[in-house]
């Protein structure tokens, strides 16, 4: 699905905490969105759902497929997250309903859609829990959240994301709140995931190690401003903008330059 | 079958005593109806002030009443004043609350305000108020409490709102296509049931308070129905000299809250399921 987003503007109040953004994502392609916090980054993938906070008004145009979402009335939105656009958010402490199973909540999507009966849904949910690589699929999916590790909530949340195949994943900071090892193992197969569904991707980070292994255009973000763009392997090599050489440097410094050979 | 929320509540002794005590509340007021062991109303002069015994087991008071079955009869009062107005509260306390937590700001913010005022206003006082103007009579009682308490739930109750709507998932629900009232019923309000839950019992604890409180001072339950506050009041005259009789409506209010609010806590511990196990799913 292709994602086209020409000059995104989001003001809270009299306040532009995005300016005038544009990026466009090919279909099946790849393209990672960085900057520290308060860049506008999470913001841009709210505007991009429709689902900005009270308050916070967008200006630019949105468009999947070529159709705008910007502005468009809440019952299409509504129709075209979850099975158009799957999202991941950053906090796996939080993202799932602590009531709910873990099967409920990856067969929400579907539930919602289709009228699918008990047997079938609990069959779905086995197997998303199976795809996500969740340890013992048939019994998981009775568990809490509670009773998961922040890797397996997040491993959760990307089932989720993928229950209806969408075209488009947004994912924001889907790795972040993880310690490294686990980062490592949920980023390989979220990568690996996205690429057999063939979907696009934005990929929000303010980490460039873990962007480099994901995607190969990025637009950094600064104060809610594009200060540089490119291909992750260049701007690595040579940051043009302070900004971008700050966020090299953390690269380097958490992971010992790991991300360069990409 | 006895669902599961229901074993884990009676698995604690605070859930076994509230739900025994309400059980037996229940009970007395449905039993009343048909049957109390004397006519809780017949006053009878050669039999005054009578310390317990076979016929009388609670005694009788200065008109020669069976105390046991005026307070058997004065349950079903009881019963419905802690019903009806938790019912009013509960629903006064939520719909407020979805209001002043989500709604527009120019209708959220005032609201919220509304609401740090009418909590000044204590439920006696209200109830007081209510029943200046429309007369003293049950529905009052429950009008005020449910009212009076509603707006404490409210407050409460917006806060968590608050917070739960912010939580991770309620944006995740959004974001993978169910709309606002949809994710209010279905992640909001279940997440803040168990403060919920909790509030409800209290006011259940605090309209049979408020019920006893108006009765004694006048202004509750009319003469015709019986009440534990009004024979507390029709005693209070000769408590020095027959303090036992006091005991009885004085242990009847006591253990009817206290059952409220034990029960609420139960009840709170065993529909939250990070309260219920700890145990996790190997790696």
């Amino acid at each position: 699905m292709t994602l086209e987003v020409r000059g995104l503007t989001i003001r809270i109040g009299d306040r532009t905490v995005v300016d005038d953004v544009s990026f466009t994502v090919p279909d099946g392609g790849r393209f990672g969105l960085i900057g520290g916090s308060g860049s506008g980054k999470s913001l841009t993938v709210l505007a991009i759902l429709g689902l900005l906070p009270d308050g916070a008004d967008a200006t630019g145009s949105v468009l999947l497929d070529g159709v705008e979402l910007l502005g468009a009335p809440e019952r299409r939105l509504a129709r075209v997250r979850g099975s158009r656009i799957g999202t991941v958010f950053q906090d796996p402490q939080t993202a799932l309903n602590p009531l709910r199973t873990i099967g409920r909540q990856l067969a929400e999507p579907l539930r919602l859609r289709g009228r699918l009966t008990r047997t079938a849904t609990r069959a779905e949910a086995v197997r998303l829990a199976g795809l996500v690589r969740l340890p013992d699929p048939g019994r998981v999916v009775d568990a809490y959240p509670h009773q998961l590790s922040g890797g397996q909530r997040q491993r959760v949340a990307i089932g989720i994301a993928l229950a209806l195949s969408p075209g488009l994943l947004l994912a924001d900071e889907p790795t972040t709140a993880l310690d490294v090892t686990t980062q490592a193992e949920v980023l390989g197969l979220f990568d690996r995931l996205v690429a057999d569904a063939g979907a696009s991707l934005v990929f929000v980070t303010h980490d460039l190690a873990v962007l480099a292994g994901i995607t190969r255009e990025v637009l950094v973000l600064s104060e809610g401003r594009a200060v540089e763009r490119g291909p992750v392997a260049q701007v690595l090599a040579a940051p043009q903008h302070p900004v971008t050489a700050a966020l090299v440097a953390a690269a380097r410094a958490t992971s010992f330059g790991a991300g360069e050979g990409s | 079958m006895i669902p599961g929320w229901a074993r884990e509540v009676l698995r604690r002794p605070a859930g076994v005593f509230g739900a025994v005590v309400i059980a037996l509340l229940v009970a007395a007021a449905i039993v009343s109806v048909f049957w109390t062991p004397r006519d809780p109303f017949a006053a009878d002069p050669f039999q005054r002030w009578l310390g317990p015994s076979a016929a009388h087991p609670f005694g009788t008071d200065g008109v020669g009443r069976d105390i046991l079955s005026y307070v058997l009869a004065a349950t079903r009062t009881t019963v419905l004043v802690a019903a009806l107005s938790s019912v009013v509260a509960a629903l006064v306390g939520l719909v407020l609350a979805a209001i002043a937590a989500l709604g527009p700001r120019w209708v959220r913010e005032p609201l919220a305000v509304l609401i740090d005022v009418l909590i000044a206003f204590p439920v006696l006082l209200i109830a007081i108020m209510l029943s200046a103007v429309l007369g003293s009579s049950l529905g009052t009682v429950i009008a005020a409490v449910g009212i009076g308490f509603g707006v404490n739930i409210a407050r409460v109750s917006r806060g968590e709102i608050r917070r739960v709507a912010r939580a991770g998932y309620v944006l995740a629900a959004r974001a993978s296509g169910l709309g606002p009232v949809r994710t209010l019923l279905d992640h909001v309000l279940p997440n803040i049931a168990p403060v919920f839950i909790v509030q409800l019992s209290l006011s259940a604890g605090v309209a049979v308070l408020s019920e006893a409180g108006l009765s004694f001072l006048g202004y509750g339950a009319p003469p015709s129905r019986p009440s534990w506050g009004r024979l507390l009041s029709d005693l209070q005259d000769y408590v020095t000299v027959h303090p036992l009789t006091v005991v009885w409506p004085g242990l009847a209010i006591t253990l009817s809250v206290l059952a409220f609010n034990l029960f609420g806590d139960a009840l709170r511990e065993a529909t939250d399921p990070r309260l219920r196990s700890r145990r996790r799913i190997a790696r």
